[in-house]
């Protein structure tokens, strides 16, 4: 029987398989480190003696909770400037390379590993954060750990880890206009649930996720976790080697790795322990009314009420959720008034996701009184947008042009939502309080939450020309 | 990590599905670098709600917490397990588990059990009904027995049993088998796929 491709990286990192002595040992090939799970580690390290085994595959970089914006003066909030020097001194004392605060290579650590073509197809890559999985978009094995195993990384450069399932999620049919990768995981997770995808390894595949750009696939393995998966993978392809080649870490035998990458793809009788279908030309865009991924419509569609669904459970989660949200049930997902717009994030935060929305946005003018921030992925995404004049589109329409940073994702740096300020954002979670205490959430592509910018509200893209005409 | 045998306590309840990780400890305490005092911040966005029982007193002192369904979602952040553990628990049952959060709670000495939906919503009901009432959960039999008396087993891999009864150091564990790192490394870097060494 065939290998699938999660079971290829798997075998070509098991240093020793599970046994009398305990769980298989896999080996790790790059390590990416973050301010906020990391101090915890080096501690650790430090008090048992240890050395970082090799610092030559850790990369270091700040994101989560530096300010986007005044960064000459520094960080003024003391916490967040302690964990920054923390992670400053950890790197200098452990030999690891850090991209910090003023660095032009500073971004998403899930920005800057593929955009420096560290990420690499085949690989083993863990990160202390559970959007690690958006490196599976290359076909490495990429997910996120607690601190207990950074240190773990740290010390060994492997972790324990117990065999996965593996479950393909298969995208048939060709992609409706103006759906995108964003529409297309929204809409698996709506249809399988927030642990839909719990204990398994998950491909994307089918015809949609092979017309994806490398930026799209990232969009889709980075939300992996929404659905409860360890990670997401792809098969890696001529747009993965394409995106690849040139990069500054990428191989220098550039056409004998490509040989060895292009062996990764799932065999063609390769079982999976569980397969999905989602219908794509059905999918409409997404968007989320609740406070899971996975309380998800379609904009076209109504926000549901707790009636509708069988399961007591389930009927209290919406319930809750949609006290939470200010919503009653029943509304028009269009007729939702917003006042706040967040596009950046590791889901939606690179260059083509910035050009999508700047198309929208182009002419273009924010609705009063609304606040729109855009928020690049890293320094290199900014300072190419630049380069095509993109932050003159956003700023003539009146968004505020942010550092790059994880920003209103997750509110740990003063970029946050007002208790009941609504927002569309391009960001991975809609969870209560996720972007500011009392703060409401709806996750949308980049070019839906550019279009809810212009009108105040959340629009359809697709007939957003014309509803601009008749207004 | 402390050892963990038989757990005889009070069992606290938290009656909800898809509790994340951003609920269990939010934002704004993960700018801490230390690892310890996180418990007085569980759940602080919460605290204000009538379903949150877990300061009332009827609770205090309870090592059991039993929860809704996917438990732990969300964030990979080790703070939520951490502070958990330092609010005063050494169990949580739950119908199931978000991976990574479970994987943390198996690396600080906190046992993750998984029971069937049924019997997780029994231990719910006589938590609700019937504050402070005890039960004890076995680790070494991996049983769980029931405020009504009725025994239960649960599943947990030997490796992750054996190492949260002993309270092993799992990087100890590991850097024992140092040499089969040091074998496949050389391997790899003589022959392996290309990968890049980033310095």
């Amino acid at each position: 029987m065939g290998k699938t491709l999660f079971r290829k990286v798997w075998d070509l990192h098991e240093v020793a398989p599970e046994g009398p002595e305990g769980p298989a040992i896999l080996y790790i090939d790059l390590h990416l480190v973050h301010e906020v799970t990391s101090p915890q580690a080096f501690d650790g390290l430090r008090m048992a003696g240890r050395p970082v085994r090799r610092p030559d595959r850790t990369l270091a970089t700040v994101d989560h909770n530096v300010p986007t914006i005044g960064r000459e003066r520094g960080i003024e909030d003391d916490l967040s400037r302690l964990q920054v020097e923390a992670l400053e001194r950890n790197a200098a004392e452990f030999g690891i390379p850090l991209f910090s605060l003023t660095s032009l290579r500073q971004g998403i650590v899930h920005v800057i590993g593929p955009e420096l073509g560290f990420t690499q197809p085949g690989m083993t890559i863990v990160c202390g954060d559970s959007h690690t999985s958006t490196h599976g978009a290359f076909g490495a094995l990429a997910f996120g750990i607690g601190t207990s195993e950074v240190e773990h990384v740290l010390a060994t450069q492997t972790l324990p880890q117990g065999m996965p399932r593996t479950m393909r999620i298969n995208f048939e049919g060709a992609m409706p206009r103006g759906v995108v990768a964003k529409d297309l995981i929204l809409g698996a997770i709506g249809q399988m649930g927030v642990s839909g995808a719990q204990g398994h390894v998950v491909e994307y595949a089918g015809e949609a996720i092979r017309g994806l750009t490398m930026e799209g696939r990232m969009t889709v393995c980075n939300m992996s976790i929404e659905g409860g998966a360890r990670a997401g993978m792809v098969a890696p392809d001529d747009a993965t080697f394409a995106y690849v080649e040139g990069r500054m870490a990428a191989p220098r035998d550039f056409a004998q790795a490509v040989e060895g990458w292009r062996t990764l793809p799932s065999d063609p009788d390769a079982q999976f322990d569980r397969e999905m279908d989602v219908d794509v030309p059905s999918l409409a865009p997404q968007v989320t009314w609740g406070t899971t991924p996975g309380m998800v419509a379609p904009i076209t569609g109504r926000v549901p009420t707790p009636e509708q669904y069988d399961d007591p459970t389930d009927q209290e989660a919406v319930r809750r959720a949609l006290e939470y949200m200010g919503l009653h049930g029943g509304e028009a997902m269009e007729d939702i008034a917003i006042d706040t717009v967040f596009l950046g994030s590791c889901t939606n935060g690179r260059i083509e996701d910035l050009r999508a929305a700047a198309d929208v946005v182009r002419g273009q003018s924010v609705k009063d009184g609304l606040r729109a921030m855009v928020v690049p992925g890293s320094m290199a995404v900014k300072a190419q947008a630049e380069d095509e004049g993109l932050d003159e589109v956003f700023r003539g329409a009146g968004f505020e042009w942010r550092d790059a940073g994880c920003s209103m994702c997750l509110g740990m740096n003063p970029d946050i939502l007002q208790p009941g300020e609504r927002a569309a954002s391009t960001s991975n979670r809609n969870f209560e309080g996720r972007q500011g205490k009392g703060g409401r959430t709806h996750l949308v592509s980049p070019a839906m939450a550019a279009a809810a910018a212009i009108t105040g509200h959340l629009v359809d893209v697709r007939t957003f020309d014309a509803a601009l005409a008749g207004a | 990590m402390e050892p963990i045998t038989i757990v005889k306590s009070k069992v606290a309840p938290m009656d909800r599905a898809d509790v994340d990780t951003d609920q269990i400890i939010p934002k704004q305490f993960l700018k801490r670098i230390e690892r310890t005092g996180f418990g007085e911040f569980l759940f602080f966005d919460w605290r204000e709600e009538d379903f949150y029982l877990l300061d009332r007193p009827e609770y205090a002192g309870a090592r059991i917490l039993v929860a809704g369904r996917n438990f732990g979602c969300g964030s990979s952040r080790e703070h939520a397990p951490w502070a958990i553990q330092d609010f005063g628990f050494d169990v949580v049952i739950a119908s199931s588990f978000a991976d990574i959060f479970r994987t943390n709670c198996t690396k600080i000495g906190m046992l993750p059990v998984v029971l069937p939906e049924d019997d997780v919503r029994t231990i719910m009901r006589e938590a609700l009904d019937q504050p402070g009432i005890e039960m004890t959960v076995d680790l070494e039999e991996c049983a769980v027995a029931l405020p009504d008396g009725r025994t239960v087993e649960f599943h947990i891999e030997d490796s992750v049993r054996d190492r949260l009864l002993n309270g092993w150091d799992d990087i100890g564990l590991t850097l024992r088998r140092s040499e089969v790192i040091d074998a496949y490394e050389a391997d790899r870097e003589r022959e392996g796929p290309v990968t890049t060494i980033l310095l």
